[in-house]
């Protein structure tokens, strides 16, 4: 029974867990409230699950890990500053036109209460396409890098933050709360969208426990819903064969699946999920970071869906549900706990043993598996 | 064997290799003498890359439980345990692959790790690794090499801009240029060679065998094998079967002792084509069916003109051939003369051109796609590389391609939403779990859990899902045990008897084509070298194999 459940879970999902048991167990004796810790963790479960499920499709299709996650995500800032480049504005004509044909349901509704999660659609809505023309070129690209696409996809994302680096300055915005005041253009590094979709998930259905917990059941509902889209689409017949695809290319186009259609798919699935990803992770943190804010993204989300067990090319909605509820423990515990004991700043290091630790464990188990 | 009192250069005694419980040679036993040529001809699968890896003291054979019997070299026995061992006792080996360093020189080539060093004082304090080389005298040692073989190349030129002869006798000169070789193997030499080429080598050899080198010539062309040998030894099923003087021996008695197996049991119950009669139409083999017989079935139900296949290892070079509805078809041959390359290239998994037309409409080369959805399907030779999908359960193996071709175990509206319909695939795998016997614990257990045998009938089962046609089979049987074989094989025969299915098996087993199939072609070289109907003497068979122009004929069975 035991040993069944411990070959089930693998010894790494047993150890990190207890470990994070431990320091929830420990965590009173240091003076750290518990609950706001269980609340911190499941905040960041959410914030960070989008992001996370962005592995899945692309594993599933034998492209490996995501590292070109950035991608997506620079899709989704770019939906996010727009949304509020043009949120003004569009609210302003709306204002106008229901002046004007005296509609005060317009109003009501999109001006009044519900402005703040439509702002936030807005985003996604604009942020979709951008990345799946993003994704669309990136995948043409990894189906030439067949067997390396996890080195090149690491070195899209570098280069696509740098690039956009530039973009960023360039982009002729006008927003007075996104662009530097002194000279009028170029975006902040980080904006503020307080007053615009600011905890719009976090907040909606929220049920409060106590003054220190409070399951933000929007969010969570959000990300619940993100995943059963993947989990039924990888049960449609694209699904089906992109698994195909990635558990053996050779078999899938003997069965006259198109192989690099199939990965490409699931390389814009990827993200487009990115994009949608950070904006949900923005709305809970509050700034859209900007530059090299997504440099270093894509390397949370491997560690987590690695924790949860996925391998380089099988991947499940447990494996990211687990392994982002650990990961996420881990990284909000161990600062609060470990820091307590030891009066110094461990966090960044045990985040970095742990996330970095987890995709070199994860990358030597390939090899062994390798054919 | 030596009529003298000295022992043999090398003397064979019983030996015998198992590889996990599989026999593979037994009872081995014979000699060669300072410069003889031994030709050893046999099979696929007979025995002979065995007794080379064991000879030859190949580290496979150590890891699998090492040999029995022993060898002696000059009356004193020996066991090798590398290759290394080998070479310092003066056995020098040319593969059938090449192993030369393709940006290298001839000379680097033939003096790799043997090269004249220069001395200095840096490699008295240091080794000999840091010293230079003498490139003349490496010059020269490869030029007289060279020369040895009576060929005219360059030692000069780098290996990868010579052309394929040449590179084989680059190879046989590095095994010369060692002093101390005494007995040279070689693999198949001449199948990569022209025939001027093959002759010269011969040439080469006769000349080494004179200044007192034995040479074991192992070859599929038997006429060489004559030519050159004056002794062979033919291998069969791991057994020496004969070992005598090639005098005594016509190439037809060598084929038929290599394939074996009398014809007596076919011949019994089918009339025996007799062969002086059809002799005559000697040209009937390039075009198959004649033509008063294309009247009376006017449409095949596979038709493939002048097909080739850019297959790796198995080029198919210009091959046509009709398949009656309802017929067993088998395709033989001796490995990479292109008999894999055909079903390959007609479904589309190699870049193939030609002809090919399914019940008289032309099929689409080079897409998978367009073959399946003709309703033909195709069981790989490659079973766990294209095979199967060996990390997902037997159900999504068996129903992947026919939900994938035919929207079959499907829910939901066609083209707009559909999800896989995981009820009716456990129940297609489970019906053919049954009807197949598959040993498994269910549908949902993993492809890659499965015994050979067993992983056989679930790629049956996945191109019977399809409800086919046209079956193309590559090697059914390879890498299973007998019992799985024979239900395989008889599951085959069912499967064309109660659907009326057209099968095309290919197979490197001529025994199990022959009692399967209803005609036999042999394909040899890229190119159908004759059509035979089953029921025809192994030696016939034998014949085309080894390339040997036989003036025989097909003669529809039907």
């Amino acid at each position: 029974m035991i040993k069944r459940f411990i070959d089930n879970a693998g010894w790494p999902r047993i150890i990190i867990g207890l470990f994070l048991l431990g320091l929830f167990i420990a965590a009173p004796f240091v003076g750290v409230n518990v609950w706001t810790s269980l609340n911190n963790t499941l905040v960041r479960f959410g914030m960070n699950g989008v992001m996370v499920l962005a592995m899945i499709p692309m594993v599933q299709a034998g492209c490996g890990l995501n590292f070109g996650l950035p991608l997506g995500i620079i899709a989704g800032l770019l939906g996010a500053t727009l949304s509020l480049e043009w949120n003004t504005e569009i609210m302003s004509r709306l204002l106008d036109l229901g002046a004007k044909y005296n509609l005060t349901w317009l109003n009501e509704i999109f001006v009044n209460n519900y402005r703040e999660p439509l702002g936030f659609a807005s985003a996604i809505i604009i942020a979709i396409p951008v990345a799946a023309i993003l994704g669309w070129l990136y995948g043409k690209l990894l189906n030439r890098v067949k067997g390396d696409e996890m080195m090149i996809a690491t070195y899209v994302g570098f280069s696509s933050v740098s690039f956009m680096c530039i973009a960023w300055l360039l982009l002729p915005y006008k927003h007075p709360t996104m662009v530097w005041g002194y000279a009028g253009r170029g975006l902040r590094t980080t904006i503020s969208v307080e007053g615009y979709w600011l905890h719009v998930l976090n907040d909606a259905l929220a049920i409060k426990i106590n003054d220190n917990f409070t399951i933000p059941t929007g969010m969570l509902i959000f990300f619940a819903c993100i995943a059963l889209v993947v989990w039924i689409f990888m049960r449609t017949k694209t699904g089906t064969a992109m698994t195909a695809v990635g558990s053996n290319p050779e078999f899938a186009r003997a069965s006259g699946v198109n192989v690099d259609k199939m990965r490409t798919i699931s390389v814009v699935m990827s993200t487009i999920l990115g994009a949608i990803g950070i904006i949900v992770y923005e709305q809970s943190f509050g700034f859209i970071q900007l530059y090299m804010g997504p440099f270093y993204m894509a390397l949370p989300a491997v560690a987590s869906i690695l924790l949860g067990g996925a391998s380089v090319n099988k991947a499940s909605i447990l494996n990211v549900i687990v392994g982002t509820f650990l990961f996420q423990g881990i990284l909000t515990m161990t600062p609060s706990v470990i820091n307590s004991y030891l009066q110094t700043d461990m966090s960044e290091v045990i985040r970095l043993i742990v996330s970095n630790g987890m995709i070199l464990y994860a990358l030597t188990r390939k090899v062994r598996a390798g054919r | 064997m030596s009529d003298n009192n000295t022992s043999p250069l090398l003397e064979l005694s019983h030996i015998g290799k198992e590889y996990y419980g599989n026999r593979v040679l037994s009872d081995i036993s014979f000699a060669i003498d300072t410069g003889e040529i031994i030709g050893l001809v046999g099979e696929n699968g007979a025995g002979k890359s065995t007794l080379l890896n064991i000879l030859f003291g190949m580290p496979v054979i150590a890891s699998t439980g090492g040999y029995e019997g022993s060898i002696h070299i000059d009356g004193k026995p020996v066991h090798f345990t590398s290759p290394n061992q080998a070479l310092a006792a003066g056995i020098g080996m040319v593969h059938q692959e090449f192993s030369l360093i393709p940006g290298f020189t001839a000379t680097e080539n033939i003096l790799l790790n043997r090269e004249v060093l220069n001395g200095s004082m840096m490699s008295y304090v240091f080794s000999e690794r840091v010293s230079t080389l003498d490139r003349e005298a490496m010059h020269n040692r490869a030029n007289s090499a060279i020369n040895t073989l009576g060929v005219n190349i360059n030692p000069d030129m780098i290996v990868s801009e010579m052309p394929v002869g040449y590179k084989q006798f680059i190879e046989i000169a590095r095994e010369i240029d060692r002093k101390n070789t005494r007995l040279l193997f070689l693999d198949e030499p001449t199948a990569v060679l022209t025939e001027t080429e093959a002759e010269i080598l011969l040439i080469a050899l006769k000349k080494l065998a004179k200044s007192g080198i034995a040479i074991v010539f192992i070859s599929h062309r038997l006429s060489e094998i004559k030519e050159l040998c004056s002794r062979v030894v033919v291998l069969r099923d791991g057994k020496l079967i004969t070992d005598q003087p090639s005098e005594e021996l016509t190439t037809r008695q060598i084929a038929s002792l290599m394939v074996g197996r009398e014809n007596t049991r076919r011949e019994e119950h089918t009339p025996r084509v007799s062969l002086e009669k059809v002799s005559d139409v000697n040209e009937v083999l390039s075009t198959p069916q004649p033509e008063p017989e294309k009247k009376k079935k006017p449409k095949p139900a596979l038709r493939v003109e002048h097909l080739w296949v850019d297959m790796p290892g198995e080029t198919v070079r210009d091959v046509s051939f009709d398949v009656q509805k309802g017929e067993i078809f088998g395709i033989g041959g001796l490995a990479g003369h292109g008999k894999l390359g055909i079903p390959n290239g007609i479904m589309g998994l190699y870049p193939a051109g030609g002809k090919v037309r399914l019940f008289g409409k032309r099929l689409t080369l080079n897409r998978p796609r367009a073959a399946l959805s003709r309703k033909m399907a195709f069981v790989s030779e490659d079973r766990r590389g294209v095979g199967l999908l060996l990390d997902e359960p037997l159900d999504w193996n068996i129903t992947f391609t026919a939900m994938q071709i035919q929207g079959r175990f499907l829910l939901g509206i066609p083209y707009i939403f559909q999800v896989r319909n995981e009820l009716a695939m456990r129940n297609e795998a489970k019906k053919f779990i049954d009807s197949l016997e598959i040993k498994c614990t269910g549908p949902s257990q993993r492809a890659g859990e499965l015994s050979g045998g067993n992983q056989q009938k679930v790629c049956l089962a996945k191109a019977f899902a399809l409800k086919p046609s046209i079956l193309l089979i590559c090697e059914p049987t390879r890498g299973i045990d007998i019992g799985a074989k024979n239900l395989v094989l008889d599951t085959l025969k069912e499967y064309n008897k109660e659907n009326g299915t057209t099968i095309i098996i290919t197979s490197s087993e001529l025994e199990e084509l022959r009692s399967v199939c209803d005609r036999v072609a042999i394909v040899g070289e890229g190119k159908i070298a004759g059509i035979l109907p089953a029921s025809s003497p192994a030696e016939e068979f034998g014949m085309l194999m080894m390339g040997e122009k036989v003036r025989v004929a097909m003669s529809m069975t039907e």
